[in-house]
């Protein structure tokens, strides 16, 4: 879990401008705000605009998403942010992704009337992902969750691939940026728009890469290997942005 | 980009968007800043009848009207439709008194980073709720686009997803540039609740911190129902007309419940009881402890109160208040 926050961390450069949700994206905005990135503006969907964050909130609308802010606002306004193109990145989770990045949060099974199990849904997931220029998600990686089929797709990826997304209406340039696994950090194919493997963790095998998802991950010739958190990033990752263990602590 | 196959969401459109009507009866709704102090158990039973639509002000565990969800399970209201844009403990409470039987859905049965609940996942699952999809920015623009007096907002959400496949939304062509865009029609629910920071006696309310959607949700409702921590003298609103975010003639009714967000969070007042939202999570996962549970805290509590007296009372108060402010 220390490996995945901090590599989204360095995802985060200064000067930009992400959209968090609770738990590893917040611990990763704020990991680069003490770190490479102090002028990272740091947005909430409820409202809280740029806080100095003392502590991980527990709700996206709680009042540690506007200790120290700039300004605490409407989730319209927030949305209307992205909307306008001010914003560069959000951060996903998901219940199941697929090879286009699509994401489900809301329900597993084939009758949408009659789910099997029903998750909450889209919140501002499918919102953030349509209007961000850059989604990244961060998840563990195995078979159930790495999705041949997701079984609903919640948030938009590339949709079918090629352009499926700019024709479905949804602005241009924007999409799935990367994905960041217990395995690996996965890009996506400029054409086809499949997932493919750009670097992999210490440690870690190509047949991790596949045998850890129903579809195939495509493996490039040249790919990375992930440059594990240095002492100084660990050291503020555990110290003073989860000093409780709520995130890295998990498994 | 093909405009071409304009596609329309298969979901429930529960409430019509048909603004002469919502015009019409807002020109009727008096407007005389009258002395609207009322209880929560009138105000519950004059204002919401059953098959309402209801609004929830707040977010989910964040300034929620705590009492008035409370009161509307006590009165055993039934078939209420409502919107969930991250309904988390609203929904909780609403869910254990089986008050509903459809929903707009942006966000349902989660609890954030605290869990899922088991409780609301079987209601949801049973197949007796009547759904229709969502995302939070689709629910905020509904809410605006009925506060606008406008049929709908187009927006660039939800597009080539099931999310819209589910809703009620329509892909439309933007007149100007030809691009494919979605409508998000505008929701009029028949009852708000929103819980402020200070109000006075005729509704004008200010709220502290973020504002989710309450400034829409009170102007796009035919009904607002108003809890505050504190009633404010009528002046001092009229100092500081800056800080006005509703505006008397959106509500009906105003009661003054300090600590009314408990065991939500109430920005700069009190942070959320962590271990009392945990209580309920664990109590959910067997039915008939969680219907004890219920009883105890909500049908065989005379009040709010009670409810916050069973729980730690003005102790456990103090304790959230400085937890809200670091201390």
């Amino acid at each position: 879990m220390e490996l995945m926050v901090t590599i989204a961390s360095r995802n985060l450069e200064d000067g930009a401008v992400v959209v968090v949700g609770t738990g590893v994206p917040c611990a990763a905005a704020m990991l680069a705000q003490m770190t490479q990135s102090p002028n990272l503006t740091i947005l909430f969907e409820a409202g809280g605009i740029a806080p100095l964050l003392p502590s991980m909130p527990i709700s996206v609308g709680d009042s540690r998403t506007t200790y120290k802010g700039l300004k605490s606002t409407s989730m319209a306004e927030i949305m209307e942010f992205c909307q306008a193109g001010i914003v560069d990145y959000c951060f996903l989770g998901g219940a199941q992704i697929d090879q286009y990045g699509n994401l489900n949060s809301t329900m597993i099974g084939t009758d949408y009337n009659k789910p099997i199990t029903r998750f909450p849904g889209s919140g501002g997931a499918n919102d953030l992902a349509s209007l961000c220029w850059k989604t990244m998600v961060v998840t563990p990686q195995n078979q159930k969750r790495f999705a041949k089929t997701v079984d609903f797709v919640t948030t938009p990826g590339y949709l079918q691939g090629g352009n499926s997304r700019t024709e479905a209406g949804l602005p241009v340039n924007t999409g799935p940026y990367k994905v960041i696994t217990d395995i690996g950090v996965y890009g996506y194919h400029p054409e086809t728009r499949q997932m493919m493997l750009l670097s992999l963790h210490p440690g870690k095998t190509l047949d991790d890469v596949k045998n850890n998802a129903e579809f195939e991950i495509l493996i490039p010739e040249k790919y990375e290997i992930t440059e594990e958190p240095t002492d100084f990033e660990l050291k503020i990752l555990r110290e003073k942005v989860d000093p409780n263990g709520l995130v890295i602590g998990r498994k | 980009m093909s405009t071409k196959n304009l596609q329309t969401g298969q979901g429930e459109l529960f409430m019509s968007p048909n603004v002469e009507d919502a015009r019409a009866f807002f020109h009727q709704k008096k407007k005389l800043m009258t002395n609207k102090l009322t209880s929560v158990k009138e105000a519950v039973e004059r204002n919401l009848h059953d098959g309402d639509y209801l609004a929830i002000g707040g977010f989910g565990g964040v300034r929620i009207p705590t009492a008035l969800l409370h009161e509307v399970i006590r009165q055993q209201k039934k078939n209420l439709g409502f919107s969930g844009h991250v309904a988390t403990h609203d929904c909780q409470i609403l869910s254990a008194g089986e008050c509903f039987d459809r929903c707009d859905a942006a966000y349902i049965v989660g609890l954030e980073a605290r869990g899922l609940s088991t409780n609301a996942r079987r209601l949801f699952e049973s197949g007796t709720i009547q759904v229709t999809e969502w995302s939070n920015a689709a629910l905020s623009w509904r809410f605006k686009a009925a506060a606008m007096g406008v049929p709908f907002l187009p927006c660039r959400s939800m597009l080539g997803t099931d999310t819209f496949k589910y809703s009620a939304a329509k892909e439309i062509e933007c007149p100007f540039t030809g691009q494919k865009l979605l409508a998000v029609p505008a929701l009029f629910p028949d009852v708000a609740f929103i819980h402020v920071h200070r109000a006075d006696i005729y509704g004008n309310c200010q709220i502290d911190g973020i504002l989710v959607a309450d400034d829409d949700i009170a102007k796009a409702s035919k009904h607002v129902i108003v809890t505050t921590e504190k009633i404010i003298d009528h002046e001092e609103i009229r100092r500081e007309p800056g800080k006005t975010i509703i505006p008397f003639w959106c509500v009906d009714a105003v009661i003054e419940v300090p600590f009314g967000s408990y065991p939500g969070n109430m920005p700069g007042e009190y942070y959320s009881d962590e271990e009392h939202l945990a209580e309920w999570l664990k109590k959910e996962k067997n039915p008939e402890e969680f219907a004890a549970f219920i009883r105890k805290n909500i049908l065989e509590t005379k009040d709010f109160y009670e409810y916050l007296q069973l729980n730690g009372g003005i102790q456990k108060i103090q304790k959230l208040h400085q937890t809200e402010h670091l201390l």
